[in-house]
Parts: C-alpha cells; sequence; structure tokens
C-alpha cells in the first residue's frame, strides 16, 4: 500500500513558489461564495446541494445572505417580469468580478411557463448575463456541481489571463420534461416533450 | 344551523337572496351587489349565524361558461365559515363585465382587503369602499386583468419580448 504524500518537515517542502495572480485565482477558485436566492422548487434541490449528501462547502461554497458579500448568484426557480428588476438590482449590488448561474428551464428560458404564463419571463438572460447554464425541472445538484466546476475552470481562467469566456458553458443532460435548454437547437423551442 | 335554516334565516330578512340552483352540499346564495354590504354585517353580527371567518374572496369569469342562459357577468365568490357553530356559508355576487363594481366589505372582514385587491388585479372588479385598492401581484403598470377571458397577452413587457428568439408554438394564446 503506498504512502500518502505528506509535506515533509524539510524547509523546501513547507515552501511553494508561485506568481500572485495564481495565488489569487487558486483562493478565489476555492471559495465562491454564492448568494443565498431562490425563487421556486430549483432552490429546494439548491439546499440539497448545500446539505449534508452532496454538501458543497467542500467546494468552498458558502451562502451568502448579502449580494455585496458573493461571487455568485445562482438563479434558482422561476423569474417573473416582476421579480426581473429586483433579480438586476441584487446582481448591480454585487461587486466584480461576478458569475451567474442559470439554474433550470424556468431561468434558462422560460420552462413549462414559456408558452401559456403572461407573467415569466422567458430566461434571466434577458436582464443579466449568464455565464453557464443548467438545464432540468428541477436539476440534480450533481448537475449543479458540473456547473460549479465549469465555474471554477472560468473563474482561475480570469484571474490568471484576465479574460472572461464569452460564449456561456452549457451543462449537458437536458433529460427533462420541459425542454427549455437555450442551447438545444431541436426547433422545440422549449415546447414540452411528450 | 344546518343549510336550508341558515338560508330560511337569511331570506327571511333579506328576500331578495335565492339559493343558487347548482346542487352541492354546501348552500351557495346569489347576492345583489347592492344587498352585500347589509347582509354581511347581518351574518356577522347575529350571534346565532355568527360567521366571523371571511375564509376566502374570490372570482371568475363567466364568459364562456357553459351555462344556460348564458352570462356576462363576473362572479365575485365569499366564502365564510364560523369558528362558534362551525357551519359554511358561500356568497355568489354577479357583477357585469363592462364595468363591475361591487362594494367592499373590507370594513366587515379586514381579511378581504387583500383579497378584494387581488380580484381587482386579475379580473378587474371595482370594489366600492375598499381603502386602498390597487394591483397586489402584476406590476403596478401592468396593462389588463389577466384572468379576464378575453385577455389578450402583452407581446413584451417593459422592452422585453414573451418569446425566445426563433421560439415558436403551433397553438398558444393571443398575443397583442
Amino acid at each position: 500500500m503506498a504512502e500518502p504524500i505528506r509535506p515533509g518537515n524539510a524547509l523546501d517542502e513547507q515552501i511553494h513558489l508561485t506568481a500572485v495572480d495564481e495565488f489569487l485565482a487558486w483562493g478565489k477558485e476555492h471559495s465562491l461564495f454564492y448568494l443565498l436566492f431562490a425563487t421556486a422548487c430549483c432552490g429546494i434541490e439548491l439546499m440539497q446541494a448545500g446539505g449534508p449528501r452532496y454538501d458543497v462547502d467542500r467546494l468552498g461554497m458558502i451562502p451568502r445572505a448579502t449580494p455585496r458579500q458573493a461571487d455568485l448568484m445562482i438563479v434558482a426557480g422561476t423569474i417573473t417580469h416582476k421579480m426581473a428588476s429586483r433579480v438586476r438590482t441584487l446582481w448591480e449590488q454585487m461587486s466584480e468580478p461576478r458569475w451567474v448561474v442559470s439554474m433550470g428551464s424556468c431561468a434558462n428560458s422560460g420552462g413549462p411557463f414559456s408558452k401559456w404564463s403572461y407573467s415569466v419571463l422567458n430566461g434571466v438572460d434577458k436582464y443579466i448575463p449568464v455565464d453557464v447554464y443548467i438545464p432540468g425541472c428541477p436539476p440534480r445538484p450533481e448537475a449543479l456541481i458540473d456547473g460549479v466546476m465549469a465555474l471554477r475552470e472560468r473563474v482561475r481562467r480570469y484571474r490568471t489571463s484576465g479574460e472572461r469566456d464569452a460564449t456561456p458553458y452549457l451543462v449537458a443532460g437536458g433529460d427533462c420534461a420541459f425542454g427549455g435548454h437555450p442551447g438545444k437547437d431541436d426547433g422545440s423551442g422549449g415546447e414540452p416533450k411528450r | 344551523m344546518n343549510d336550508a335554516a341558515i338560508t330560511a334565516r337569511i331570506q327571511a330578512v333579506f328576500p331578495d337572496v335565492q339559493p343558487a340552483t347548482t346542487p352541492n352540499a354546501q348552500p351557495r346564495l346569489c347576492v345583489p351587489a347592492a344587498t352585500l354590504p347589509a347582509l354581511a354585517r347581518f351574518l356577522l353580527d347575529q350571534p346565532d349565524l355568527a360567521f366571523t371567518s371571511l375564509m376566502d374572496l374570490t372570482g371568475y369569469d363567466l364568459a364562456k361558461y357553459p351555462s344556460t342562459p348564458p352570462s356576462d357577468a363576473i362572479r365575485v365568490v365569499y366564502l365564510l365559515h364560523s369558528l362558534c357553530h362551525l357551519h359554511k356559508l358561500a356568497l355568489w355576487v354577479d357583477a357585469p363585465r363592462a364595468s363591475p363594481v361591487v362594494p367592499s366589505v373590507a370594513g366587515i372582514w379586514p381579511a378581504a382587503i387583500y383579497f378584494e385587491r387581488e380580484v381587482f388585479d386579475l379580473l378587474g372588479v371595482r370594489f366600492d369602499g375598499h381603502p386602498s385598492l390597487h394591483r397586489i401581484l402584476c406590476p403596478d403598470d401592468w396593462i389588463g386583468h389577466p384572468l379576464r377571458k378575453d385577455y389578450v397577452y402583452p407581446a413584451e413587457y417593459l422592452g422585453v419580448a414573451h418569446l425566445r428568439e426563433g421560439q415558436h408554438f403551433e397553438s398558444g394564446p393571443v398575443r397583442g
């Protein structure tokens, strides 16, 4: 059985040399504080992801009650037209660099409400820029964690290169009842699969 | 009191109140709008009736409703409950769709303040005597009353279109 590698007592094993930017990027990547913000049932899956079974705390993700302390906004749930201006305000209150994850079909494209609802916004990206889309109705915590891992890559690249990825990341899957994936090009337009 | 006794007790004082013809275990009384304030006060104050709780106040549009003869009204529904006698009562008040006006019962049951705002917001019924009748669910600058049968869905709100780019539906609501 192989011995686990542990830092020894020798000085060169205790000290690591790196660039400041890379050190900051490492820190930012491992401490994505997210805004505690849920508007519908996706919030239940978000809570589940924060619970003991999936435990996103181990990724350094700690919920914050105020946008001023948050790096990441997980839009978990249906956004109505009335709510959209509040979402925009919360996003504006976050300090740069700020990141947005659109969680679930409703936040992606209006989901099951896109056809018959008069009050639901068809996609939160109409109001704020989105970095990661997660399909599902609601997405499983695994899908959320997949999106977060992809976002962490982007956070590290941003801190080291200073450039944001322009194209949003789409979590694979989309095997949900209400289509609604903005990257889906099958002409369903978010129409429920029957 | 049982349902028949409640109906008889009310009709003795308010002869223009008629039981609804719809068969149902719960009595439903059709009330003219003008009679409503006096009837509501009566239902609350009489010790043998004592309808102290307004459980719900809602409404629906009777246009396109399969009734004979066809009705052109918006029906406001009051669901009452007596917490001491444990009996229930439902009232129907019909208001014409062109200009639906119903007297407010907010001064009798304060729970009606929010309920009447909701019915005003979604159906456009104006409640005379309500302390602050404005929208409660839709934004203040919303146009139209969404639960009306002839409601035209907005094509956009604040410059944001209701359908995504390239989105199409073979059926769906009329969008203005």
